[in-house]
């Protein structure tokens, strides 16, 4: 069987999406009151700490320099928890995948179906959190709406990467290795609560290649309204990253389910 | 496709093989299902029956041989196929994320059947397999046997042309049992073509017109059940416990086909009867048992009694 991806994997973004409106109130619990806690946290408790901090050439608030991080960390675990734990569910113990294998769909698009998904539940994700933090005023428009296409490209990044590790572990409980090797680090050196210039320069670069720092600076750059070089590294990097890692899932993936 | 004078098998199955690396599933297996039949294979565990079909209805891809569904060669023209068959599968496959309902809903979405149709189908296939007032139920709260004739309705959905099972009632209580079996005699009835692997005989009797028998990834027998009867073992059977050696040299004797299991002799005959006569007259013997034949004689007989584990 050849590749082969047709728009019946919307079939299977509408079947979760079904799914996810059956508790939609719960489901928008999270990213409506993550940002609260971490900017009580970071903006009361910590901030006093710090003051301000230096983002290029502009001197801004701590709580203006995290807001994005922790949208683009947001994206990061939408998208990544969906296609491990969510996909793992409905591909191991609910069989999912086995049923929908049955009807005229196929595998990649049962991969595309769930990778689109978890970045689509980034992106609601996101604009919950833009609306939040849009009242504190760490926001600038009109170019932070261009924030949601950049929460749609991370979340099939890290769906992607998610998707991969799917296609690999044996038990569900092995995901505690790609979140403790993987995510956990780049939620701590990505950029995200302090900047990379506060590392040793080996680490600087080692940031670099984690995939978390480029959306973080895509994410804040847009939120600052600032169009430099670096975003349109970060951007492209991202594309990049997609282009190898969504291939790399869906070759997993279709070795897993077709035998 | 090209024109419908030529009466075609639902299914052609041609030299068909399965390797998972070194073990192979499947070896060399042909056969055809005929339009409106319902076709049985039959195995012991591990014999290649849910691999066999798994490749027939599209899931998995063959190592070689070949599969033409409705003419239409599985290997390219899977879509066409599978959005004309329904598959019950031997696991639990419902979405137990929702209700019944929208269980039939979303499955209609991926045949790309639109709502109203998917609602109206739903709603009688609900009625035909008794499950109504559950509609609005969530799967998890459903029993095993209203699961199972969910499981098949839902395979309905698509009103497809040919039904493939695996497994139907394995696990099922004798009511659930029935109720599933009643359902597909009157599918049946209607004209449609079953395909179904199970490990029960007597619903292999039941439902089937024809059966093949498999283990090993290979065919051992095929035919109707009363040819498989007549054909491997006869009609009658007399069992007898603990038999003397004077009645086990006496069966040898006559050269008639047995089989001594140590405490069992079991001997395959036409005319029952007349032996039975014979051994309670010569040997007074108490626990000997005459009855027909049925298909689990001939699946022990060809198969073998060993476990399969």
């Amino acid at each position: 069987m050849n590749v082969n991806i047709s728009t019946r994997f919307m079939r299977i973004w509408q079947r979760n999406l079904t799914v996810y409106k059956e508790s939609w109130k719960i489901n928008f619990l999270p990213p409506l009151l993550e940002p609260f806690f971490y900017l009580l946290a970071f903006g009361i408790g910590f901030s006093g700490m710090i003051g301000s901090v230096s983002y290029g050439s502009v001197q801004t608030s701590y709580l203006r320099f995290i807001a994005p991080a922790l949208v683009a960390i947001n994206i990061m675990n939408n998208a990544f928890f969906e296609n491990t734990f969510g996909s793992f569910v409905r591909m191991y113990y609910q069989k999912t995948f086995d049923a929908m294998m049955a009807t005229p769909l196929n595998a990649e698009e049962i991969i595309t179906g769930e990778i689109v998904w978890g970045a689509t539940k980034a992106v609601i994700g996101t604009v919950i959190m833009l609306i939040v933090i849009s009242f504190f005023g760490l926001v600038s428009y009109p170019t932070g709406i261009l924030i949601v296409f950049a929460a749609f490209l991370g979340g099939i990044a890290f769906g992607s990467t998610a998707m991969f590790f799917t296609g690999m572990v044996e038990r569900i409980e092995l995901f505690n290795l790609p979140i403790f090797l993987f995510i956990t680090p780049m939620f701590l050196f990505s950029g995200t609560f302090f900047p990379l210039t506060g590392l040793p320069l080996w680490a600087q670069y080692f940031a670099l290649v984690l995939p978390l720092t480029h959306l973080v600076n895509l994410v804040r750059a847009l939120s600052f309204g600032l169009f430099n070089l670096e975003l349109l590294i970060s951007l492209g990097y991202l594309i990049v990253f997609c282009l190898v890692m969504f291939p790399l899932a869906i070759f997993k993936m279709r070795r897993r389910l077709i035998k | 496709m090209s024109d419908k004078k030529i009466p075609q098998p639902v299914i052609v199955v041609r030299n068909l093989k399965k390797s998972f690396g070194a073990f192979t599933a499947v070896n060399d297996i042909s056969f055809c299902v005929e339009k409106r039949l319902c076709f049985g294979i039959l195995g012991p565990n591990g014999a290649g029956k849910t691999s066999t079909i798994k490749m027939i209805y599209g899931f998995s891809p063959l190592t070689s041989g070949d599969i033409f569904v409705f003419g239409l060669d599985i290997k390219k023209q899977y879509r066409i196929i599978k959005a004309r068959i329904g598959v019950c599968q031997q696991d639990n496959t419902l979405d137990p994320d929702l209700t019944v309902m929208q269980n039939f809903e979303v499955f209609a979405r991926y045949f790309d059947l639109d709502k109203k149709t998917a609602i109206e189908r739903a709603l009688s296939l609900l009625k035909f397999f008794a499950l109504e007032q559950r509609r609005d139920a969530r799967v998890t709260e459903l029993s095993g046997g209203m699961v199972r004739r969910l499981v098949i309705a839902r395979a309905l959905i698509n009103q497809p042309d040919l039904l493939i099972l695996d497994e139907p009632t394995t696990g099922l209580d004798p009511q659930s049992r029935h109720q599933v079996w009643e359902r597909l005699e009157s599918l049946k009835k209607k004209g449609m073509t079953i395909l179904l692997t199970t490990h029960y005989m007597d619903e292999a009797a039941r439902l089937c017109d024809e059966i093949v028998i498999m283990d090993q990834g290979k065919i051992l027998a095929q035919g109707s059940p009363q040819y498989l009867i007549s054909e491997y073992t006869g009609k009658d059977i007399i069992e007898i416990a603990e038999p003397e050696d004077d009645l086990r040299a006496f069966f040898r004797a006559k050269k008639m086909r047995q089989e001594d299991l140590g405490h069992r002799l079991i001997i395959y005959t036409e005319e029952g009867h007349k032996f039975y006569r014979e051994i309670c007259d010569r040997f007074t013997h108490k626990s000997c048992i005459l009855r027909s034949a049925t298909l689990e004689d001939v699946f022990l007989k060809l198969t073998g009694r060993e476990l399969r584990e």
